[in-house]
């Protein structure tokens, strides 16, 4: 005869170890949970107030420049290695987990332009106000060697940007006209300039390496096909575009940081409408880096803050400013998608969390798991007055906070002076004009 | 420049088609649900054991140890690279095409396991009677599959016919289910006394004629069964067949074999129409043994049926009418159309309805001679619609005539249109005395009295207003689906009847009482317990008779609540339905909240995030390097440019 009896497993109801947690059966059956959405949204409402609570982003200053940074380079290799060249023409190494300089370099004299690395990340390369290009071993020199560059060369303009090839031992140089040099030789394989002024920046493309954008001083963009050796197309914005960045995910996107306060993202396949306009600095842009994710970038203003934006948002989701922190004139994300540094005119450069209240460490399962559900309860209630005001709230310095107000009422005025001329003006003499059109001046085959 | 300018051009178009290669992977990474960097993982590799041995040296003593013995043995290093043990499992199919095979076995065996329970059950089961039932319904299955066979393949069935013959001959020859054997004698004696064992007899007998009777061409089989059975000369005892007639009709077949209208069956039996519905069998019998009762019955539904008819074309008309004050109490025009209209109606309907009687009449005389053709012909019998006395045929002509009725839509509209001069004083009349008093909650349904100057001419009058009648009839017809102004009201009759405070009710079933299924708590005790909600203040709307004012909005739940539509969504619904669904381990089980709340990127700590490369989307890329095809490149700019610049400064 078959005896049935109760049995559970142990399984279910037996903690492994003592530290674990005790296992509590519950019953999911909605009719016996009432209350959960306002449960969850008090849930919600305490995970945003504790994010401000522990957004502490600033971690480390590195001081050493005795004159302001002026370019960054991030090692292609090691996260722990970053470069950084001052106006003084000092090139100094550093280790972030020390947070200490590792080598300083005396590359040029006058303004280090540009610095950027090697993909295999052996060497790196400076231009400088001296007019010369320069290789340096990343490793430092052995003990009684002297501090000397692999190469050098002599240019005849001045050299305001370099960037590397991300594959080959190509790498690009702007001045006067754009210049793609082989490691080995010392004359470019190509140059290529279309109208005459200074380019002040040049970036190859990660993804589809052959293609280089750049800006020059006479408000347009330009872009390049390395192999076909052509510009391929111009866009002329209604002030001077500062630096460009690819985004590293989307081979066709880019950003620029614009003079006008504002950044603007491109598909470089339709460059007459911009896919976004980001608007939020209340100065000049100087410089601007994709996370590694390509979800997100970070500007560096002159009005000495950093911004963090989401690519498809127009506003900025995060605001970095201290007290000393003066106008930052280069930034960049680094490559584990963690933290963002930025050198600024004081001197200094200074390490941000990409996220300012995100713990930092290992965390456990448990942690993690909190972790991602306040995430979820954050982004499920972002609509909600309350949680949405205290998220969205920052402390600004006064300077920038003024400046705001008042470029509010700037825009607000002109606003209203556009739909007044559009009330009092013949049907159709007047057109509105699109915030991502306003900006662009002309598009040039 | 020109020439520049179509290069650059013809440049660009080629690059924007090469980068357009990456759009499916940038929509596919935009909308992924989770994004894990860095992209490019490497795939653990399952490596044979002799790639992984000729890329590793013993050097430790214990591994050279082990290696020399190996070496002795002579174990197949490098020669047979894979076993054929290996070989097989690495052909072997994969871990989900395994547990699919897996899954499908069980579940062959759980069925076969259900199937073995079922029918041991059915075994043990002690119930003759159940598997009587069984066994017929086989039977029946048989004979529907054999017919089935027949019209199918014929050859098939010709050899079931020659196996049933057989099994004829077989019992022809054995006379198993005869009353021969010893249990069939033993039966036989207890039979008298014993009524299982006569229906023991019984059905040993049904089986043996079933198994010794001639099978006939199929088409025929059943009508030829039943004439089969009732011709068959009784075999069992007298004394059986009379205690069953006594005991009354139990057993069917006793039944057919007693009643005394073999006859009729023989009639039945006609070879063309074999499919004849039962009822009118059992009818027919029925009315035979009493044939007064079962009309006396009939009499009587069809009078009630009657008159519940009547009273429902009553209150549809009642119905009708009052909704048509309501809808066209304001319009007078409209009405007298109506009437107009009805007249009309009702005059057409008087010849139609008498056209219909008379072609009722018509077909009662039909069907009288049909009726006097019964007895002549058999096959008139058959009809589904056979009627048979002359009440019956009466009984029909007056439904038919109440289909008549029934039937054409305009007659119905007649009748309500008839009793509408009835009614109409007395609506008017009321109308006045509404109009007098001017009701809040009227307005809208009313219609401002038109204002009539003298000064225009009455003709022209009359022209406008049968312009604006065709213009309302157009608009009308057009909006014929859409009252507005009902719709509001009814929803704000629905507000209203919301916002009341509703009463409470305490009472608990089984306290002081009995409890159970069905019961309920008396009506004392649901009025002792009944908590009545005082009367709430009055509507803010309540003299406002087009507005709703909604008095439940709580201005401190307000600051909390969203208060524009947010912009992804597109109905406040699907707003809501996401903020409804919980997402906390507290709501949801440990997988699904896992699933939940998964974040959108995921990044590993110390990890190196490299720009996406086309290798990692599975695309080729290019195998030439950039430096190369620049070497390439003929039209290098570089030279040319220089001489270009060289121009310029010519110029």
């Amino acid at each position: 005869m078959k005896v049935k009896m109760l049995s559970r497993n142990p399984d279910n109801y037996v903690r492994e170890t003592k530290l674990d947690l005790q296992r509590v059966p519950r019953n999911y059956d909605p009719t016996l949970h009432p209350f959960e959405v306002p449960r969850e949204y008090i849930r919600a409402l305490n995970a945003t107030k504790l994010e401000r609570v522990f957004a502490k982003p600033f971690l480390a200053s590195l001081d050493g420049h005795r004159d302001g940074v002026s370019c960054l380079a991030k090692h292609p290799k090691s996260l722990a290695t970053v470069l950084s060249g001052a106006c003084d023409g000092e090139v100094r190494i550093w280790n972030l987990t020390k947070r200490k300089c590792i080598r300083t370099i005396q590359a040029h004299e006058g303004f280090v332009r540009g610095i950027c690395t090697r993909f295999c990340g052996i060497s790196f390369f400076t231009v400088g106000d001296d007019k010369t290009v320069k290789q340096w071993k990343m490793d430092g020199p052995g003990y009684g060697e002297e501090e000397e560059p692999l190469h050098t060369i002599l240019g005849k303009t001045v050299y305001t940007g370099i960037d590397h090839h991300w594959k080959e031992a190509i790498f690009a140089t702007c001045g006067q006209q754009v210049d793609i040099w082989d490691e080995q030789r010392t004359n470019p394989i190509c140059s290529m300039t279309w109208g005459f002024d200074s380019i002040s920046s040049v970036k190859f493309n990660p993804i589809e390496t052959f293609l280089l954008g750049s800006c020059a001083s006479d408000r347009n963009i330009v872009l390049y096909d390395m192999r076909q050796a052509t510009p391929l197309k111009k866009v002329i914005l209604d002030m001077r575009t500062n630096t460009i960045c690819w985004n590293p995910m989307e081979a066709f996107i880019f950003t620029a940081a614009n003079e006008d306060y504002n950044l603007y993202t491109f598909d470089m396949r339709a460059l007459d409408t911009p896919v976004m306009v980001h608007m939020d600095h209340v100065s000049a842009v100087l410089d601007v880096d994709y996370s590694p994710t390509g979800k997100e970038f970070v500007s560096a203003s002159f009005d000495k803050s950093i911004r963090i934006f989401p690519v498809d948002k127009s506003r900025s989701r995060e605001v970095y400013h201290t007290k000393r922190m003066q106008h930052v004139i280069c930034v960049k994300w680094t490559s584990d998608c963690k933290y963002v540094m930025c050198g600024s005119d004081e001197m200094n450069i200074r390490l941000w969390k990409a996220n300012a209240s995100e713990k930092l460490g290992v965390l456990t399962s448990r942690e993690k798991a909190a972790k991602d559900y306040n995430q979820k309860l954050k982004e499920k209630f972002h609509h909600h007055p309350h949680i949405k005001r205290i998220a969205r709230h920052r402390h600004l310095p006064k300077s920038i906070y003024s400046q705001i107000q008042e470029q509010r009422i700037m825009r607000e005025a002109r606003r209203r002076k556009e739909v007044n001329r559009l009330k009092h003006s013949k049907p159709g003499s007047v057109s509105i004009v699109s915030e991502k059109k306003k900006h662009i001046v002309a598009v040039v085959k | 420049m020109l020439v520049l300018k179509i290069h650059r051009e013809v440049a660009f178009r080629k690059t924007s088609q090469a980068l357009s290669k990456w759009d499916p992977i940038v929509q596919k990474n935009r909308r992924a649900k989770q994004l894990v960097f860095p992209l490019d993982r490497k795939h653990s590799a399952f490596a044979p054991i002799e790639h992984v041995l000729s890329g590793w040296k013993a050097r430790t003593p214990l591994e050279q140890e082990i290696f020399n013995l190996l070496h002795k043995n002579k174990q197949p290093v490098t020669d047979p690279l894979l076993t054929p043990v290996e070989k097989a499992s690495l052909k072997a199919m994969s871990l989900e095409e395994a547990k699919m095979r897996r899954e499908v076995l069980q579940r062959a065996r759980a069925l076969q396991s259900y199937y073995e329970a079922k029918a041991r059950r059915e075994k043990k089961i002690k119930s003759k009677k159940y598997h009587k039932v069984v066994k017929k319904g086989k039977a029946k299955k048989a004979l529907k599959e054999f017919e089935h066979l027949q019209k199918v393949n014929p050859t098939a069935a010709l050899e079931e016919l020659e196996k049933i013959e057989k099994a004829r001959m077989m019992e022809r020859m054995s006379l198993k289910h005869q009353n021969s054997g010893k249990w069939a004698k033993s039966k036989a004696i207890m039979a008298k006394y014993d009524l299982e064992a006569r229906q023991a007899m019984q059905e040993q007998l049904a089986k043996n004629k079933e198994l010794t009777q001639k099978l006939q061409v199929a088409s025929e089989s059943e009508g030829e069964e039943e004439g089969a059975e009732e011709e068959e000369e009784p075999i069992v005892p007298n004394a059986v067949n009379k205690v069953q007639m006594n005991a009354g009709g139990l057993n069917p077949w006793m039944l057919r074999s007693c009643t005394s209208d073999t006859r009729e069956a023989e009639i039945q039996k006609d070879p063309k129409q074999p499919s004849e519905p039962v009822v009118h069998e059992v009818s027919e019998s029925e009315g035979e043994e009493g044939p007064m009762v079962e009309e006396e019955i009939l009499m009587k539904e069809f009078k009630e049926r009657q008159s519940l008819r009547k009273r429902s074309e009553l209150k549809q008309d009642t119905e009708l009418v009052g909704s048509e004050e309501t809808k066209d109490s304001s319009s007078q025009e409209v009405l007298s159309e109506l009437r107009a209209l009805s007249q009309k109606l009702n005059k057409k309907n008087h010849q139609f309805r008498k056209q219909k009687v008379s072609s009722a009449e018509a077909v009662v005389q039909v069907q009288r001679e049909q009726s006097a053709t019964e007895e002549e012909d058999p096959l008139l019998l058959q009809r589904p619609e056979r009627v048979q006395t002359l009440e019956e045929l009466e009984e029909l002509g007056k439904e038919g005539c109440f289909q008549n009725k029934e039937l054409p839509r305009p007659v119905l509209e007649g009748q309500c249109s008839e009793r509408n001069p009835n009614n109409r004083p007395d609506a008017s009349k009321e109308k006045k005395k509404k109009e007098q008093m001017i009701d809040l909650q009227n307005l809208l349904t009313t219609k401002p009295p038109s204002v009539k100057s003298l000064a225009v001419p009455t003709t022209i009058e009359e022209l406008e207003d049968k312009e604006e009648r065709d213009q309302k009839q157009v608009i009308k017809e057009a909006f014929a689906g859409d009252d507005v102004i009902r719709d509001f009201l009814r929803e704000k009759r629905e507000a209203v009847e919301a916002s009341k405070p509703k009463d409470l009710d305490l009472t608990l079933p089984g306290w002081g009482e009995w409890g159970g299924v069905g019961l309920k708590p008396s009506a004392k005790k649901r009025r002792w317990f009944l908590i009545k909600a005082p009367e709430g203040p009055p509507r803010k709307d309540k003299n406002l008779p087009n507005v709703i004012i909604n008095e439940k909005r709580n201005i401190h739940a307000a600051a909390h609540q969203v208060r524009v539509l947010p912009y992804p969504f597109t109905h406040h619904q699907q707003f809501e339905r996401t903020i409804q669904t919980p997402i906390g381990s507290t709501w949801n089980t440990q997988r699904a909240f896992q699933k939940l709340t998964t974040p959108k990127v995921v990044t590993k700590p110390g990890h190196i995030i490299r720009p996406i490369k086309a290798e990692d989307v599975g695309y080729r890329s290019s195998s030439r390097s950039d430096l190369s095809v620049m070497q390439r490149n003929p039209n290098r700019l570089s030279a040319r440019h220089k001489k270009h610049l060289k121009k310029n400064s010519i110029d």
